[in-house]
């Protein structure tokens, strides 16, 4: 198989549910590509269904949730649960958006690699996705 | 008597005065790219300031679209509110009204946004969350319970379902007694600007166009005290655009809208007194007041010479502004009250006919209501205790504020060309111009604050110092529960019948491009149709709209 430093890592950038605040997403879609990654945009209004689809057919590493709205509870654990229903474990699913620290903890607890919320620059994002998708490879 | 400074004097000054000290290291542009000058002078105001600048109240306007401005009245004081169910709203509105505010503003939930029931199966986790939830005409009556829609003013911040909403309001009214003729407020509407940069859509764009131009044509005859649509920068800012394509992409779109109604068959000055428009009010604060002075100057111009207006009210840029969520820093979260005070003053000093200042909190979460009690109080300390309110457009005939609204006006006809060329906004749109430019914006100035050559205090500068938890406001997911039911007993309780039939002339009128669809969406509404239902059966003849993903 083909080391993960041959290969660019795929990265889908998705947002789910009717939330249509795509600035974010588009500037980490635009980061994570300029930082050599290949970048798979799913546009807005995204369900969960359509978004653990994608990520399968895309054979993506990671994947990048974007939610604003204040749906993120129902949305993302909802995302989680359809991956892993499909046997898809070794994708590492970050989240950013508006949200609250509290929620934080518990997002991670359901398998979310990483949160990032508003002010976090976009290299963060970048470096921890390169960094967590070269651990999930180096430990298979 | 003193002679101005010419421009040898200006030289030398620069020369051999301000050239002797080191430039601090700093990148003396706005927020938007602009470059500025250590200093204007008499030089930088335009060559015919009695023409450019003018009296308030007075073609061009630039100082002030009415004779008195502040002077009479003061803005309307206008915070935007909503969350959970109409009932929660309601609450929220009338604490609103009792601690001073002067207008009620009603932001609604992602599902009525975007035209969906509480119980559609996109509507899960989302009810309630980022506004009001409002499905049918009952929510609407609820929504203003105790409030005489005869006496306050009423903004509704919605756009593909617009139309939908107007009809609740305007039978809500209706069984109170009050005609539509009596009803003060404004509507969205403005559906450009949703395929531009806000996002929330429910139909194609040409479809979208005849819903807003049927609202524009149906209050010109209804509702003589209602704004049928405001025009809008705000959400376009928001997306990442800079000051000058806010100013020309709103502006545009706004004349975009005349020429459609125009082509209806309208006499402009049968609608355009009844035009308004909503801008941003971002951190640098002298170009957004330049911004404002020159939105008025190009609008009042563009409808006198381009479309042959000749009442004078259809030539002013009545304008509501909101401080910038954008600016807004989860970090350090009390500064935010300072970023606020400054842009609601910016707002103020550019002219504006109403405003909202954002709370503290709202980097994160809806507002609590101590937060946006300090956030109202925000725009009372500006009108009560800074004088700023005491004369009309006091910046006027500044240097600089002259030479920033020229410059901004000189860029918005730039856009305008361009747009032109291009068949048009509405061919632009479809060819996804302004969002790229909007997009490349955005990643200009991302760009600029992670490289450090813009600083954000708090975030990229100045970050020492805990964050104290912030206590936020928190959705109850009961209301989304709670409103589920609701709008399943309305539809199990009504006369089915009549609601059946009342769609299915929706349908067949919305077939015709020559039906106003008003008055089939006030029957919708009397006959207790939802807004989920009449969105659907409208998308059974229009269409719906997909995004094309690029960034």
């Amino acid at each position: 198989m083909a080391s993960s430093t041959e290969r660019k890592i795929r990265v889908v950038v998705a947002k789910p549910g009717l939330d249509g605040h795509d600035r974010g997403a588009k500037i980490i879609a635009r980061a994570l590509r300029d930082a050599g990654m290949e970048v798979i945009y799913t546009g807005l209004h995204q369900t969960p269904e359509q978004i653990v689809e994608t990520v399968i057919q895309e054979d993506a590493d990671a994947v990048g949730l974007s939610i604003l709205s204040g749906a993120h509870m129902t949305l993302v654990p909802k995302v989680m649960e359809l991956l892993h229903a499909q046997g898809v474990d070794d994708v590492v699913v970050t989240v950013g958006g508006t949200i609250p620290s509290d929620d934080v903890q518990e997002l991670k607890t359901l398998g979310i690699a990483e949160v990032f919320t508003p002010g976090a620059p976009t290299q963060q994002a970048v470096e921890f996705i390169r960094e967590a998708v070269r651990r999930r490879h180096a430990s298979t | 008597m003193a002679t101005p400074p010419n421009v040898s004097d200006a030289e030398r000054w620069e020369r051999e005065k301000f050239a002797r000290t080191p430039e601090r290291d700093a990148p003396f542009s706005t927020i938007s790219g602009e470059p500025i000058k250590p200093l204007y002078t008499e030089r930088d105001l335009p060559a015919e300031p009695g023409e450019a600048i003018g009296l308030p109240g007075e073609y061009p306007y630039t100082r002030g679209v009415y004779p008195s401005m502040y002077r009479g009245r003061l803005w309307t004081m206008r915070q935007f509110a909503g969350f959970g169910t109409a009932k929660e709203t309601n609450e929220r509105f009338r604490y609103l009204l009792e601690h001073g505010q002067t207008g009620l503003s009603t932001a609604f939930d992602m599902p009525s946004l975007m035209g969906h029931d509480s119980d559609h199966p996109r509507s899960l986790g989302e009810v309630g969350r980022e506004g009001v939830a409002i499905d049918t005409l009952e929510d609407m009556d609820t929504l203003f319970s105790g409030i005489p829609l005869d006496e306050v003013s009423v903004s509704m911040t919605i756009n593909a379902p617009a139309a939908i909403m107007l009809a609740f309001y305007v039978v809500a009214a209706e069984r109170r007694g009050i005609g539509p003729e009596q009803l003060a407020g404004t509507i969205q509407t403005d559906i450009l600007k949703e395929y531009i940069a806000q996002k929330e859509w429910c139909f194609p764009v040409d479809p979208a166009m005849r819903l807003v131009t049927d609202m524009i044509e149906w209050c010109a005859g209804q509702m003589p005290r209602w704004h049928p649509i405001s025009i809008s920068g705000y959400h376009i800012r928001e997306a990442g655009s800079t000051a000058d394509q806010e100013l020309a992409f709103t502006l545009k779109d706004g004349l975009t809208y005349v020429e459609h109604a125009v082509a209806r068959g309208l006499d402009v000055d049968e609608f355009a007194p009844r035009l308004s428009f909503f801008f941003n009010a971002h951190i640098d604060f002298f170009e957004e007041i330049a911004k404002y002075r020159a939105a008025r100057r190009i609008w009042a111009r563009e409808l006198r010479d381009t479309f042959g207006a000749r009442d004078e009210r259809s030539l002013l840029m009545r304008f509501h502004t909101q401080t910038a969520g954008v600016s807004l820093t989860a970090q350090q979260p009390l500064n935010n009250i300072v970023r606020t005070a400054i842009e609601g003053l910016a707002g103020v000093l550019g002219g504006t006919q109403s405003l909202h200042t954002n709370s503290f909190d709202e980097a994160l979460a809806l507002p609590t209501e101590a937060a946006v009690r300090t956030a109202l109080r925000t725009q009372q300390i500006i009108a009560e205790e800074t004088g700023v309110a005491n004369t009309i457009d006091p910046l006027g005939g500044s240097y600089f504020v002259e030479a920033l609204t020229d410059e901004l006006e000189r860029k918005a006809y730039e856009y305008f060309a361009t747009i032109d060329e291009l068949g048009g906004m509405v061919e632009a749109i479809k060819t996804g111009y302004p969002q790229r430019e909007i997009a490349d914006a955005a990643f200009q100035y991302q760009l600029e604050v992670e490289s450090g050559l813009r600083k954000v205090v708090g975030v990229n500068s100045y970050t020492e110092g805990d964050d104290q938890d912030t206590l936020l406001l928190r959705i109850d997911p009961e209301y989304e529960v709670d409103q589920v039911r609701r709008v399943q007993a309305s539809r199990a309780r009504r006369d089915s019948e009549r609601a059946t039939a009342a769609l299915e002339r929706l349908q067949q009128a919305a077939r015709d491009p020559q039906e106003n669809l008003m008055p089939h969406l006030l029957e919708a509404a009397r006959a207790e149709a939802t807004e989920g239902e009449m969105v659907q059966t409208l998308q059974v003849v229009f269409g719906t709209y997909t995004e094309s993903p690029a960034f």
